[in-house]
């Protein structure tokens, strides 16, 4: 999307953070552990990951929905973390989040002009006539008509609630918006409208966005740099052309070729690579490199100690990825069989 | 039958936006046994306002006692004749007027004694629901235990002690009442509070207040409004039997429970002395009853589908 | 001979709100051991015509044949129906949570299932059966998980003994609506794998409902692409991407994001309202290429190219295809 501006500070910076539950079985489930980026002014950061790699547990500590565990959150400057429900209130204007379900995000006994207003009554800025007019311009500004101001999200389709839910977020004219897979419950073709609407407003507002989606093709779509994360740490950081055309981290490969793609030369032509098991439980996650229960070219290494994120061979600063084994460009990893074969639940492919 | 719901969510509506309270209100309009409930309903209502004009029009006020024309010769209640068109009580007293006059009790108590229920009902569910830990840990406890006391019993208790007056009557019952409403408003809660737009509040910056009030109160309202016309009902009847024994209002206050139970010596002799302050109960009991289902079902949006 | 063949399926819904004709004409057949996809977005009447076809859907007014190897699904009765499917039709929904009875055990499922369609089985032989089935489709330690219970799976997992399930009485006809939407994208590679795998080994045609165009070039040899209950587009896998000819499926390939950067041209608008749908072509409203003509009268399915195999519902130029390199 934009070009990321050359500020000396960047706008978020998570450091080290880790964020536990309790399950009720007395165990923890690490859903982050021990994270550490930073997003520039003006940039749209992906946040790529599948179920149980803790992406949303992530967006909500950025936006201090919940309380980490330990490590810190700073934002422009001040630190987020351990901050008062009072002290945040004024920093709540200036990160703003997206969320995914259409359906649920917006309470559905209450009319579209109220919730878009909702910002506007929190902070106790505007009210009546000029609450209204500030809440049709915002309408109008993502696409919809704004007489529909007295109806209720029920009227509306999943692609104009989601209009919704982006104007409810601009209302303030907050500096980072946090989307949580924002286009995931959308059709194709509503999908699109809404990438495009989200691209112009970052151009127009000059946002910065951390972006959050399973679906890779939408993430390199939108971003200019791509977090990849598997239980709970990051495994690959890169800008985005150089995690698709120099792919490190194993992990990040399989996902690549797991994405179907709309075209049916590079589905027959392409490698195929299957990942063995299951994404392992959160509450019990394996020793050393956490992805060695699926990888293919697993090694004692691998489970002996944890990779860090840092460059690897000759790659650009801003490429990290946390494998002590990573690819190689050309390397063939649908045929690379894995020294570590008794792992419980592997199956026999 | 999850593929028509499906389809059916598809298109986009072309119509103004209309409430949930709004749509449920057009849905009973067409129920047919609610609205003549409805009727019936308003007629008490006219009745118990007009009272005075029932006397007026009888010539006879509800707490004199006629004994010459009232009793027979030998102190019974006279049965429905040209003047006293549902006959007399022990006392003489006109029945009909009575009635009339023991629709406003009735009425009074049942909608004081259910505003004062539901609204602690609500604002302690809500509470108790919403803000959770010890706030819940406390008020839950306290639901439990105020279900547990035998209601009877101590009002009884209370009213030998006071004394029977309105007020403590409507007192009692609604203290005893808020429970379930509180029971089923946190309820509720417990599950709103999961909803993806309480969290988006949150990310706005809303305390919990506001969220509870703005955000999670309209979505609790249905099932609220719905409880709320089917414990009128049940006030009502509550009433009746403290009433009926010797707890309600004192005498000679006109009351369909006192009635009742002043008529328990009569049912032999006097059938109209029990019959009609029994059948003005059942009707208005049942009208509310079945409004309440009425009401319920229009608030129900699967009701319509399966017609 | 076509396994399934079906022709002018109507469905249509009477609501409060009106008449709601989720499916107005479909016409399609599929041969033996071939994959046929069914592409449309929600609305478009998809899962609706499936379901339909295999009597799930109530309180519908049917029209219209579907021939499976010789009986008209849509006049059969029950016990037909109940005799087919599982036996002879085979059928995966997108949420195995709420296909597979949460309070039995898999094994138990499974075992029910073979017994109902084949009495003279013995427990012992339908269970060995089960477990077969299970490593088939990649459930590891397939012996003991014979006996867990449907949340003990992972979602992935899930799905699979659905696919298990389905296949236990070797059906000539697999039906599967959206079976990986819900799923993670590694895991979704996984089923599909499985399924290709099972079609290899068992001849099994399927039926592939999907949203998802990638799902599309990778598993299917025919595509039909439908809009607000109707086909707009049928075509050999190939064609539809390559050399396609309506502009809805043109419109459904240009919204896919691609490369970074490059803006989306999506279709504008919404999908139309299906109980109250103007004359002429559904998607009118929408088309880039709109003329008179589209809003007055319906274009039937027409070959393009000459090529009966690849029929459009369009009033441009059969002749003219949008090529892509």
């Amino acid at each position: 999307m934009t070009e990321a501006s050359t500020e000396p500070q960047p706008l978020l910076r998570v450091q080290d953070v880790r964020k536990e539950f309790p399950t009720h079985r007395g165990e923890v489930v690490r859903a982050v552990d021990g994270v550490s980026l930073e997003v520039r002014k003006g940039e749209t950061l992906g946040l790529v990951g599948e179920t149980g790699c803790g992406k949303s547990t992530l967006a909500r500590c950025i936006a201090h929905l919940y309380d980490v565990t330990s490590g810190s959150v700073w934002f422009d400057g001040n630190e987020l973390t351990g901050l008062s429900r009072r002290a945040m209130r004024p920093l709540r204007r200036e990160i703003q989040m997206i969320f995914q379900d259409p359906y649920g995000s917006l309470n559905p006994r209450r009319r579209v002009g109220s919730i878009i207003g909702d910002p506007f009554a929190i902070h106790g800025i505007s009210k009546g006539a000029e609450r209204k007019k500030r809440v049709q311009e915002l309408m109008e500004l993502v696409g919809l008509n704004p007489e529909h101001y007295n109806r209720f999200p029920s009227d509306f389709s999943g692609g104009q609630r989601q209009r919704i839910g982006v104007a409810r977020a601009l209302a303030l004219r907050p500096k980072l918006v946090i989307c949580d897979e924002p286009v995931s419950a959308l059709d194709v073709s509503i999908q699109a409208q809404i990438i495009n609407l989200l691209a112009d407003l970052q151009k127009d507002f000059d946002l910065t966005y951390v972006f959050i989606s399973h679906d890779l093709s939408v993430v390199r779509h939108v971003s200019d740099r791509i977090a990849v994360m598997y239980l709970g740490k990051l495994i690959e950081v890169s800008p985005t052309d150089q995690l698709f055309e120099q792919t490190r981290h194993p992990y990040t490969r399989a996902l690549l070729s797991a994405l179907p793609v709309a075209d049916p030369d590079t589905a027959d032509s392409r490698e195929q690579i299957i990942l063995a098991g299951d994404i392992p439980s959160a509450t019990n996650p394996p020793q050393g490199c956490r992805f060695h229960t699926r990888c293919p070219k697993a090694r004692a290494d691998c489970v002996a100690s944890e990779p860090p994120l840092e460059p690897v061979f000759d790659d650009d600063p801003a490429h990290r990825t946390a494998c002590f084994f990573p690819l190689t460009i050309g390397e063939d990893l649908s045929t690379a069989v894995p020294e570590l074969v008794d792992l419980p639940d592997r199956e026999a492919s | 039958m999850t593929a028509a719901l499906e389809v059916i969510e598809a298109p986009a509506k072309a119509i103004e936006g209309r409430s949930p309270v709004l749509l449920a209100m057009r849905r009973l309009r067409r129920d047919k046994v609610a609205m003549i409930s409805l009727v019936v309903i308003v007629l008490i209502v006219l009745m118990a306002i007009f009272a005075p004009v029932v006397a007026a029009i009888t010539g006879h006020p509800p707490n004199e006692q006629y004994r010459q024309i009232g009793l027979t010769p030998d102190g019974l209640p006279r049965g429905p004749n040209g003047t006293f068109w549902f006959g007399t009580d022990d006392l003489g007293r006109d029945v009909l007027v009575r009635i009339a006059y023991g629709a406003r009790i009735s009425l009074l108590v049942g909608v004081a004694a259910t505003a004062i229920t539901v609204v602690i009902g609500v604002v302690l569910g809500l509470a108790a629901g919403f803000l959770g830990g010890i706030v819940d840990t406390i008020l839950a406890r306290l639901i439990d235990v105020v279900l547990s006391v035998p209601f009877l019993l101590v009002a009884i208790a209370l009213v030998s002690i006071t004394g029977p007056s309105l007020s403590i009557t409507v007192l009692v019952i609604g203290f005893f009442s808020w429970a379930s409403v509180a029971r089923i408003v946190r309820g509720q809660v417990l599950s709103l509070r999961e909803r993806e737009f309480v969290e988006a509040a949150r990310s706005l910056g809303a305390g919990d207040t506001r969220i509870m009030f703005v955000d999670v109160l309209p979505n609790v309202l249905a099932p609220v409004i719905v409880y709320t016309t089917l414990l009128i009902p049940v006030v009502i009847v509550t009433q009746a039997t403290l009433s009926f024994l010797g707890l309600g209002l004192p005498p000679p206050t006109a009351d369909w429970g006192g009635m009742i139970s002043e008529s328990q010596n009569y049912y032999t002799t006097a059938w109209w002395f029990i019959l009609f302050p029994g059948i003005a109960l059942l009707i208005t009991t049942l009208a509310f009853n079945l409004f309440g289902d009425g009401v319920r079902d229009a608030f129900d949006p699967r009701a319509d589908r399966l017609r | 001979m076509a396994l399934l063949e079906v022709r002018d399926l109507r469905v249509s819904f009477d609501t409060p709100d009106g008449i709601v004709r989720a499916v107005r004409g479909l016409s399609f057949s599929i041969e033996p051991g071939q994959t046929l996809a069914v592409v449309g977005e929600s609305g478009s009447g998809k899962s609706v015509a499936t379901q339909t076809i295999t009597g799930l859907t109530r309180g519908a007014e049917v029209s219209g044949t579907a021939v499976f190897d010789g009986t008209d699904l849509i006049t059969a009765d029950a016990p037909t129906l109940r005799r087919l499917r599982g036996a002879e039709i085979g059928m995966i929904f997108q949420d195995p949570l709420s296909s597979l009875h949460p309070l039995y055990r898999i094994g138990w499922q499974i075992v029910e299932m073979i017994q109902a369609h084949d009495r003279g089985i013995s427990k012992r032989d339908a269970r060995r059966r089960a477990a077969d089935l299970l490593t088939l489709v990649g459930i590891p330690r397939a012996s003991e998980r014979i006996d867990d219970y449907p949340h003990q799976f992972s979602g992935g997992m899930r799905q699979r003994v659905m696919i298990a399930m389905a296949m236990a009485l070797d059906p000539a006809l697999l039906i599967a609506d959206e079976p990986t939407t819900a799923l993670d994208v590694t895991v979704q590679a996984q089923v599909l794998s499985v399924m290709r795998k099972l079609q290899q080994e068992f001849g099994t045609a399927i039926i592939l409902i999907t949203h998802d165009l990638g799902v599309v070039a990778e598993m299917s040899d025919e595509v039909i692409v439908m809009y607000a209950g109707a086909v707009m587009e049928r075509a050999p896998r190939r064609d539809i991407f390559y050399r396609n000819h309506h502009p809805y499926t043109q419109g459904l390939l240009a919204s896919l994001p691609t490369q970074k950067g490059k803006r989306l041209t999506p279709i504008p608008g919404s999908p139309p309202s299906l109980i109250s749908l103007p004359p002429g072509c559904p998607f009118a409203a929408r088309c880039p290429h709109v003329f008179d003509r589209c809003r007055v009268e319906t274009p039937p399915l027409a070959d393009v190219q000459g090529d009966p195999r690849h029929q459009s519902a369009c009033w441009l130029d059969h002749d003219v295809v949008e090529a892509v390199a």
